[in-house]
């Protein structure tokens, strides 16, 4: 994982343990890691292992959060959703110590019932019996109903 | 859902307009001719909020055409007060109607009730999001006085709420016409149109008064400021005086300026206006019937299925 594990004084560094069976999911984007496990529901109440690694040092991102969850891997609404908050991460699925699969997230062209929608004008956030729709922009999301622009915290649009 | 929906002009090319404006003009010319066309037709009328002009002249329409109408009546006296759900709502009055108008505060409530229609539906207006027959009537006043390409037009007051701005700054990304947005800073674009427009290709260029840009204008479009926007008496004042014409104003803009509001208004356009060439509102807001009579007939269709 080129964490600090081969480093010479790695005692005085981070450690993060390697993971038996489950995902990594790295190069999420400093300060999101909390909300990759909100989105996934992960709370450590299930027992899971979790580790959470926050603003380390990375080659791709100045600074990266990386998350590590034993026992799991990742549905395929489940990256779809990450892919919003985390755009850059790429997803390990290890199996016995090793990575048996490595992708990048992909950003779908839209998500459904993952969101909620901001605006509180919008006939979504009514007691109406709709499904939440959101395109996916380049640099955001966008309402399928009221074409609300969301770019910033939609992290905090998550319906959990 | 159904492709005959009417929910906002940015479903509409160029190709749909000019049908429309084509088939209005038709029915202008010669209105006794479709007078029998739609009998028997029933169009359902729902307006969740008060509207004087886009439901008679829904209602005019119908009945010119030969149908009539069938009206859910004002919210409190529905079955909205017992708590029903809109989707429930339009689902029962699909069953009543050959078509729905559907007027409701919340955005996107016509994109919604479309899903749980099988007839034709036509958005009158959701909440701040879009009006599109408001802005085919708009498109058709337009063609009549100054023509829709090498058009320049100035759209003024309250682009930020302004449903009827929204639908008629994106039908507009259809021809060649300028486009320039004069408000005050607090009632600009909402981001969302911008963008809209810009993926149009369109430019958008913002102004905070009318002056420098009247001169060369062909259509003045003004909008009402809406006193409820302001925190106080005294800055809603203030603003709206800067966005009020009159005559005297007028002196400075081109002898063929059309001016347009959708109305009602209050006092953003000075009655002296009226008496000019300039005033083209009246005749816009008569235009609602022959624009909807040809909107209907096209989405009636020639069976009457």
């Amino acid at each position: 994982m080129g964490m600090s594990e081969n480093g010479d004084d790695a005692s005085h560094q981070l450690r993060v343990s390697k993971i038996h069976n489950g995902t990594v999911i790295d190069h999420v984007r400093a300060g999101q890691a909390l909300n990759v496990l909100a989105i996934l529901g992960i709370d450590g109440g299930d027992g899971e292992s979790v580790s959470v690694g926050m603003n380390v040092p990375s080659d791709r991102l100045a600074r990266k959060d990386i998350v590590k969850v034993e026992g799991r891997e990742l549905s395929q609404d489940e990256v779809d959703v990450l892919s919003l908050i985390a755009p850059d991460a790429t997803i390990n699925i290890v199996r016995e110590y090793d990575v048996v699969e490595k992708h990048r997230v992909e950003r779908p062209d839209a998500v459904s019932g993952v969101l909620s929608c901001p605006n509180s004008g919008c006939i979504t956030t009514a007691d109406e019996p709709v499904t939440s729709r959101f395109e996916v922009l380049k640099d955001g999301v966008r309402c399928g109903y009221c074409g609300t622009i969301v770019r910033e915290g939609i992290a905090d649009q998550i319906d959990t | 859902m159904r492709q005959d929906h009417l929910v906002t002009s940015k479903q509409l090319s160029r190709a749909d307009v000019e049908a429309v404006l084509d088939r209005a003009a038709e029915i202008d010319a010669d209105p006794g001719a479709v007078a029998d066309r739609h009998a028997g037709s029933l169009l359902g009328l729902l307006f969740f909020e008060p509207s004087t002009r886009t439901k008679m002249s829904f209602e005019a329409a119908i009945k010119r055409l030969g149908g009539d109408t069938v009206d859910m009546g004002a919210v409190d006296a529905s079955s909205v007060t017992k708590g029903e759900s809109l989707a429930d709502t339009v689902r029962v009055a699909a069953g009543y109607a050959d078509a729905l108008v559907l007027r409701h505060p919340r955005q996107g409530a016509a994109t919604m009730a479309g899903e749980f229609v099988n007839v034709p539906l036509i958005n009158a207006g959701d909440g701040a999001g879009h009006h599109p027959s408001q802005t085919l009537l708009d498109l058709y006043t337009i063609q009549e006085n100054a023509g829709l390409d090498d058009l320049t037009i100035g759209i003024m007051g309250d682009l930020k709420y302004g449903r009827t701005v929204h639908s008629l700054s994106y039908a507009l990304t259809n021809f060649e016409a300028d486009q320039h947005f004069i408000s005050p800073e607090s009632l600009q674009l909402p981001r969302e149109v911008v963008y809209d427009l810009h993926l149009e290709g369109a430019t958008v260029r913002e102004h905070e008064g009318y002056e420098a840009i009247l001169p060369s204008l062909d259509v003045l479009y003004v909008t009402r400021i809406q006193r409820e926007r302001f925190p106080d008496e005294n800055e809603y004042q203030q603003v709206a005086g800067e966005y009020r014409i009159d005559a005297d104003a007028l002196e400075a803009a081109e002898d063929d300026l059309t001016v347009m509001h959708p109305l009602p208004r209050v006092d953003e356009i000075a009655p002296d206006v009226d008496d000019t060439d300039h005033a083209a509102y009246f005749e816009q807001a008569h235009n609602g019937v022959p624009v909807r009579m040809a909107l209907l007939d096209m989405l009636l269709g020639d069976g009457d299925e």
